[in-house]
C-alpha cells in the first residue's frame, strides 16, 4: 500500500513532521481507528473486572478504603464450600434461566409463526405484543407484586371468582421462584418473538413450497424444513436472552427485596452478590461470587457459540 | 488525587454493581466551602416539611440547597457507593443511627460535630433526650444530630373492640385473647397483623422480646437469642400472626404492606412505630381513619418495654469540603421551631422542650400522645442488635421470627440463630 506521501518520499523530498505523523498514522490505522473503542472497553470493562478480581483475593470488608490483606484463594474456598447460600443460588440461577428460556423460546416461536403470514389487524397485534417490552422491569415487578398480593391482589380475586382457592404466589416458599419466572416470560417473550420473526421473514419460500407439493403436512413442514433453517436464529435468540436471564436482577429485587425473600426463595447469584456487597459489606466475598458468576456466563456463552457454529455449517 | 478519586469512584461503583444497571454519578464538581449545600434526605414525612421550608433557609443564610431525596434502600446503597469512594458530593446526610451509625463511624465517614453542637446555647444541645444522643455519639464524639424518634405502639380498631365487647388489651395474654375473639367473630378480618419480613420484622419484634424479659445480647456482648424468654417471645409473635393473622400471610412484609392490611380495614390489632401514625389517621390513606385507636404496647412477663429510639439523624460527610455550611443547614433544620413544626405535622422529635410544650402534642390523637409518654418512660434505647454490620445481624436474629410464623420449630430455629449470631459477634470483635 503506497500512500501519496511515501511516493513523495521516494522522489527525494525531505519529509516534514506532518508527513511523518500521517505516515505513522497510515501504518497503524487499524489500531488508530479502534483506539477510542478500546479505551472505552479498557476503562469501563477491563479495569472494573480487574479490580473485582483483585478485591476477590483480599479480605476487603466494611469500607473499600479500609486496609485489606491479600488472602489468596480463601474467599473462593469459603464461597465454594458454602452449601447454605451459594450453591442454592447457583441452582436457582440455572433453574430460573433454563425454565424461562424454554418457555420464552417455545412461546416466542409459536407467536412468531402466527404473525408470519400477513393478516388483517396485524399492526395492532404486533403493538400489543411488544407492550411488555417497553415497560421498566422494576415497574413491572411492582405491578405484578400488587396483582399477586395474597390478600388484596387481583389474581386471587380472579381465582375466587371461578372457585379456585387463593394461591400464595410470590409469598410462598415453593411458588415464589415460579412466579418470578412467569413475570420474566411475560416481559421478555416479545423480544424472542421479534428476533424469530426477523429470521422467519428472511427465509426463502421455495423449500416450504416444494414440501407442500410433495404433500407434507404443516407439522412436517415446520419440523423438517422451517425449524432446521431457523436454527441459527433460534440460537442467537437463546444467546441474547440467556445472558440477560442469567443476570436478571430488577424483577427479583422489586418483588422480593434484599436477600430474595425471608427464605432466600428467589436469591440468584446476582441478588446474592448484591446482598453481600450492599447489605453485609463483604466486598471480598462478593467479588469472589461475581468472578465465579462471570465465569458461568462466559462458559455458557462459549458453549452456545460453539453450537451455533456447528449449526451454521 | 482528584483523578484518582474519580477513578476509584468509577471502579467501586462498577465493581459493586457488575451485571446490574448502575447509575454512575456525575463527575464531582469542587465544593470547597461553596455557597451550595448538597443535602441527601430519605423519603419521610419529616423531609416533606423541611422541603417546603428550604426557601426560608436559603433567604436567611444566602446559601443554596441542592436536595436529593431517595427511598430507604436506595439511600443506603447510594451512601455505600459514594462514601466508600470518598466522594465529596454529599455535605449533609440523613442516616439511621442504629442501622448505619456504627459502620459509618468506624469507616470514618462522619465528621466530628462535638465542638459545633456545644457552640450555640440558643440551639441548645442539652435539650436533646439522652437516648437519641447516645445513638448519634461514637467513641465519645458527637457524629450526628437526631431528628426523628419512634416507639412501638399498639394500633387498634375501636369499632371491632366495641362490637366484641372487649377492653383495650393491657397484657400480652389479653392481646392474644382479643385477637382470637375478633378473628373468630369476623372470618374476613385478621385479629392481628405486624411485619413479617425476616429483616424488617426484627425492629418490631424487639419490643416483644424486651417485654418477655429477653434481649439480643447480654451486657458482655454475648448472644442471648436462645434464652427461654427469647424463645417465648419468638413463639408468641409468630403465633399471633400464624393463628390470628391474615389468610395466606406473606413472609416479606415490611411496614408498607402491614400498614396497608390495617388501613384497608382487614385487621383489628397492629403493632408498629408511632412515627407512622399519620398513615392510619389520614382519611386519604386509610379506610379506618375514624375508628383507629392507639395504646402503649401490652405488658409481657417483664412489663411493657417498647423500644424508644432515634430512627433518623443528620450527619456531615467527613470528606465534604463544605462542613461549616453543612452545619448551618443542620442547625436550622433541627432548631426548636423546626422541630416543633415537624412534630405538629406528625413526626415525633428528640427535643425534651418540644415534648414538654403542650403545642408539641396538640395535633396528636389524645390516646397516642398518652401512649408515647408512657413508652418514652419505659422504653429501651435500641430496636435491633447493636453491631457494625446490622444488615447481616438482622437476618440472623430474624430467622426464628419467620420460622415461628410459618409454623416451623421456632425453638430449634432460635438455637441455630444463637449459634450463628455468636459466630457473627465473635467475627466482629476481631
Amino acid at each position: 500500500m503506497t500512500s501519496p506521501r511515501s511516493a513523495a518520499r521516494k522522489s527525494g523530498r525531505a519529509p516534514s513532521g506532518r508527513d511523518k505523523f500521517s505516515d505513522w498514522a497510515n501504518r497503524h490505522r487499524k489500531w488508530l481507528f479502534a483506539a477510542p473503542a478500546m479505551a472505552f472497553v479498557g476503562v469501563l470493562i477491563i479495569f472494573p473486572l480487574a479490580w473485582t478480581l483483585y478485591l476477590s483475593l483480599t479480605d476487603s470488608q466494611g469500607s473499600v478504603r479500609a486496609a485489606t490483606e491479600f488472602i489468596g484463594l480463601e474467599n473462593y474456598m469459603t464461597v465454594l464450600s458454602d452449601v447454605e447460600r451459594f450453591w442454592p443460588a447457583v441452582g436457582r440461577t440455572l433453574t430460573f434461566t433454563g425454565v424461562a428460556l424454554v418457555c420464552e423460546v417455545a412461546l416466542g416461536m409459536g407467536i412468531a409463526l402466527l404473525l408470519w403470514r400477513p393478516f388483517r389487524g396485524e399492526k395492532w397485534v404486533r403493538v400489543a405484543i411488544l407492550l411488555p417490552l417497553v415497560a421498566t422491569p422494576v415497574a413491572v415487578g411492582m405491578m405484578w407484586r400488587l396483582i399477586f398480593d395474597p390478600n388484596i391482589g387481583f389474581a386471587n380475586q380472579l381465582l375466587a371468582a371461578v372457585g379456585i382457592p387463593a394461591q400464595p404466589w410470590l409469598s410462598g416458599q415453593d411458588t415464589a421462584l415460579g412466579t418470578t419466572i412467569f413475570m420474566d416470560v411475560w416481559q421478555w417473550t416479545p423480544m424472542v418473538v421479534l428476533i424469530l420473526l426477523a429470521g422467519l421473514t428472511s427465509l426463502s419460500e421455495e423449500p416450504d413450497e416444494a414440501a407442500r407439493m410433495d404433500g407434507a403436512n404443516a407439522f412436517q413442514r415446520f419440523f423438517f424444513i422451517t425449524l432446521p433453517l431457523m436454527m441459527p436464529t433460534v440460537i442467537v435468540a437463546i444467546l441474547l436472552r440467556g445472558i440477560d436471564a442469567l443476570k436478571t436482577f430488577d424483577i427479583l429485587y422489586a418483588t422480593k427485596g434484599k436477600g430474595g425473600g425471608s427464605f432466600h426463595e428467589v436469591e440468584t447469584l446476582n441478588v446474592y452478590a448484591y446482598g453481600l456487597s450492599f447489605d453485609y459489606n463483604q466486598y471480598g466475598l462478593s467479588s469472589a461470587v461475581l468472578i465465579l458468576f462471570f465465569m458461568i456466563i462466559i462458559g455458557s456463552m462459549w458453549l452456545l457459540t460453539m453450537r451455533k457454529k456447528a449449526v451454521s455449517k | 488525587m482528584k483523578r484518582r478519586s474519580v477513578m476509584k469512584y468509577a471502579a467501586v461503583a462498577a465493581a459493586l454493581s457488575m451485571g446490574l444497571t448502575a447509575c454512575g454519578g456525575s463527575g464531582s464538581s469542587d465544593a470547597k466551602e461553596s455557597g451550595i449545600v448538597r443535602v441527601t434526605l430519605a423519603n419521610h414525612v419529616w423531609t416533606e416539611g423541611i422541603k417546603a421550608a428550604i426557601p426560608e433557609f436559603e433567604k436567611s443564610s444566602g446559601l443554596k440547597v441542592e436536595l436529593t431525596q431517595l427511598g430507604e434502600d436506595q439511600l443506603s446503597d447510594q451512601y455505600n457507593v459514594k462514601l466508600n469512594a470518598g466522594s465529596d458530593e454529599i455535605d449533609v446526610m440523613m442516616y439511621r443511627p442504629l442501622q448505619e451509625g456504627k459502620a459509618f463511624a468506624k469507616n470514618g465517614y462522619l465528621a466530628d460535630l462535638t465542638s459545633k453542637v456545644s457552640s450555640d446555647s440558643g440551639w441548645d444541645w442539652k435539650d436533646y433526650q439522652e437516648g437519641p444522643v447516645k445513638a448519634t455519639t461514637a467513641d465519645g464524639k458527637v457524629v450526628g444530630v437526631p431528628i426523628i424518634t419512634e416507639r412501638e405502639v399498639l394500633y387498634y380498631r375501636k369499632d371491632l373492640l366495641k362490637a366484641a365487647g372487649l377492653e383495650v388489651p393491657k397484657t400480652m395474654e389479653e392481646l392474644e385473647a382479643a385477637a382470637k375473639a375478633i378473628k373468630e367473630a369476623n372470618p374476613d378480618t385478621a385479629g392481628f397483623v405486624a411485619r413479617t419480613g425476616k429483616s424488617a420484622a426484627v425492629t418490631q419484634f424487639s419490643s416483644f422480646l424486651y417485654s418477655f424479659g429477653g434481649d439480643f445480647t447480654d451486657s458482655s456482648g454475648k448472644s442471648t437469642v436462645n434464652s427461654a424468654a427469647a424463645k417465648e417471645a419468638y413463639a408468641y409473635y409468630g403465633g399471633l400472626i400464624r393463628n390470628y393473622g391474615p389468610a395466606n400471610v406473606s413472609t416479606d412484609m415490611s411496614w408498607p404492606e402491614a400498614m396497608a392490611i390495617f388501613t384497608q380495614g382487614k385487621a383489628a390489632f397492629y403493632t408498629e412505630a408511632d412515627s407512622l401514625y399519620k398513615n392510619a389517621t389520614d382519611p386519604a390513606k386509610s379506610k379506618v381513619s375514624d375508628t383507629v385507636g392507639f395504646a402503649a404496647l401490652p405488658a409481657g412477663p417483664a412489663g411493657s418495654k417498647p423500644y424508644n429510639i432515634p430512627s433518623w439523624g443528620l450527619a456531615v460527610n467527613e470528606a465534604s469540603g463544605n462542613q461549616d455550611n453543612a452545619w448551618k443547614f443542620i442547625q436550622w433544620a433541627t432548631s426548636k421551631e423546626r422541630t416543633l413544626a415537624a412534630q405538629k405535622a406528625g413526626v415525633p422529635g428528640p427535643r425534651a422542650s418540644v415534648w414538654a410544650d403542650s403545642a408539641g402534642t396538640s395535633t396528636y390523637p389524645k390516646d397516642l400522645a398518652e401512649a408515647i409518654a408512657v413508652s418514652a418512660k419505659n422504653g429501651v434505647g435500641h430496636d435491633r442488635p447493636e453491631v457494625v454490620t446490622v444488615g447481616k445481624a438482622r437476618e440472623i436474629v430474624g430467622e426464628p421470627i419467620v420460622a415461628s410464623i410459618t409454623g416451623a420449630d421456632a425453638s430449634a430455629a432460635a438455637d441455630s440463630a444463637h449459634e450463628a449470631f455468636q459466630k457473627f459477634l465473635d467475627s466482629e470483635k476481631k
